[in-house]
């Protein structure tokens, strides 16, 4: 499907999703509360078949988190990217990692470095910093007078 | 090598391996449950180098971030210098010359030989064959030297930069490049004699390891470890860059998806990189090596994601723009950080002496999943 068809097919599979113009491919944002549903949706209904999560990351926006996946589908070959704007103080959000199997490593490096929780997670512990660590490596405010050099 | 030896409530034995341990080609630490000998659960443990290259990017501009990413994947750090070279001239839309665009398809072609011939090496050392090790640095050394002669260093490159490549091949390249291939020609059939027809190296390679097509992309797998299990995932033919769509070359697919696949769908990527590189060296256009820049480089603001095939798979560098001369936030998506998150699902179930050939042949670059 091209980004125009995508973007008219897209709010029947997930309802109240808002659309970003600009970028290389079709951003879509969700709410947390609906991610699960629609991440099921996006993989397995035929026609959309979004079966590769290429790129799971977050950013920080001072204000907020955004969590960010980079879908695209073998068969048809359309990417897309899914956005979720997350609470600083207590950003939540369903693991996908039953949809896509390899999110269970990719969420456990956000899980660290950036603090999101995500629900459900078969084994969120820490993946790359040691059990004990305070702060999270990736956020804007964080400071390690020891380790880290600012240039 | 085992530091510590524990057993589980159901009387499985629980033993470490790594984080210093040969088998796992640099630091990486394993916590493997076994069962007798019949591995039940693998859980990798990461960040013994970990340098949190995404953080320090963000204080780099964007001439400076393209040589912190010849650390990552220190094999392939060619292509991943392409990578960023490929996404500041996406975000500013500068046009490369052609005569660029041939030189770092060479480059990078001759980057993947040489990654595929230290893990052919490496992967016979895993098994117990020695040989092969020193004959694959033997033409590897080859590569080194050509690579030296141009670019002046031998593993960490950085020969990319915005807009094209630093300076002019060497005069030799042509002539070194063309014996190279001449030479290696040869070789590659002495490769597959000594080791692919092996029977003892067959048996252990065969039915090790096997994973589905829906496995590798429900895994996020890319680059040899996916072809080999039927996934069509090259960067190369999917989303041409530079000169890809001019060349004549196949994308090396297997179904069998098990060791001996991964294998030999590698073995067959480097003939397939002679093909492209015979196809290129004597027709490199003469011209400019670099496009006009200028000094400080701006990205506008916005998203940006570049792909790239790299010897292990997709490269992808996501960076977030807000229009300064730095990246708000950059992401790498490694091609081994994807790979690894399968092992545990490939190895369970099989003997504690497979899971050598299993990772093996996933070609791990420990610095390209840390990070």
């Amino acid at each position: 499907m091209t980004r125009e068809e995508l973007q008219n097919s897209l709010p029947d599979l997930a309802p109240g999703a808002t659309f970003e113009e600009g970028g290389e491919w079709l951003n879509m944002n969700v709410t947390a509360e609906s991610w699960k549903a629609v991440s099921h949706a996006l993989k397995f209904t035929a026609g959309f078949d979004f079966d590769y999560l290429f790129c799971l990351t977050c950013v920080d926006w001072k204000t907020h988190l955004t969590m960010v996946y980079h879908l695209t589908s073998t068969t048809h070959r359309h990417n897309m990217v899914v956005k979720i704007k997350l609470d600083r103080t207590k950003p939540e959000v369903e693991t996908v990692c039953d949809t896509w199997r390899t999110a269970e490593f990719h969420e456990r490096e956000v899980f660290e470095l950036f603090g999101v929780v995500f629900l459900n997670h078969p084994d969120l512990r820490n993946l790359i910093l040691p059990d004990v660590w305070d702060g999270f490596p990736l956020r804007k405010d964080y400071e390690d007078p020891i380790n880290m050099i600012k240039l | 090598m085992i530091e510590e030896v524990a057993t589980t409530e159901q009387g499985d034995l629980v033993i470490n391996i790594g984080p210093q341990h040969p088998a796992t080609h640099g630091v990486l630490h394993l916590v493997i449950t076994l069962n007798g000998e019949t591995i039940k659960k693998v859980e990798p443990h990461l960040g013994y180098i970990h340098r949190s290259i995404e953080k320090m990017c963000e204080s780099l501009s964007y001439r400076q971030f393209i040589y912190v990413t010849s650390r990552m994947d220190y094999l392939s750090s060619h292509i991943n210098n392409h990578a960023c070279a490929m996404l500041v001239e996406k975000g500013m839309q500068i046009e490369i010359p052609e005569r660029a665009q041939y030189i770092r398809v060479i480059m990078d072609e001759l980057t993947r030989i040489a990654s595929h011939q230290l893990w052919w090496g490496a992967m016979g050392m895993d098994i117990g064959a020695f040989t092969p090790f020193f004959l694959a640095f033997r033409e590897r050394e080859m590569i080194n030297s050509i690579m030296e002669e141009t670019c002046g260093a031998r593993l960490t490159m950085n020969y990319m930069v915005p807009g094209g490549v630093m300076a002019d091949i060497h005069p030799n390249f042509c002539r070194t490049v063309k014996e190279f291939i001449t030479h290696f020609k040869s070789k590659i059939d002495e490769y597959d004699t000594l080791l692919t027809g092996n029977v003892i190296f067959q048996n252990r390679m065969k039915g090790v390891g096997i994973l589905s097509k829906e496995d590798a992309i429900s895994f996020g797998c890319s680059g040899p470890v996916a072809r080999a299990s039927g996934v069509k995932c090259d960067i190369r033919k999917l989303y041409p860059y530079e000169v890809y769509d001019k060349v004549n070359f196949e994308e090396i697919l297997a179904t069998e998806g098990d060791s001996f696949a991964r294998y030999n769908v590698r073995l067959l990527e480097m003939r397939e990189s002679m093909r492209i590189i015979e196809q290129l060296i004597d027709n490199i256009p003469e011209g400019d090596i670099q496009a006009k820049t200028k000094a400080v480089l701006k990205l506008p603001k916005g998203e940006f994601y570049t792909r790239i095939e790299t010897a292990r798979g997709e490269f992808g560098i996501y960076v977030v723009s807000e229009g300064g001369t730095t990246p708000y936030r950059i992401k790498f998506r490694s091609p081994g950080f994807s790979n690894l998150s399968a092992l545990d699902h490939m190895v369970r179930g099989q003997k504690l002496g497979d899971m050598v050939a299993i990772m093996g042949t996933l070609d791990l670059v420990i610095p390209d999943i840390d990070r």
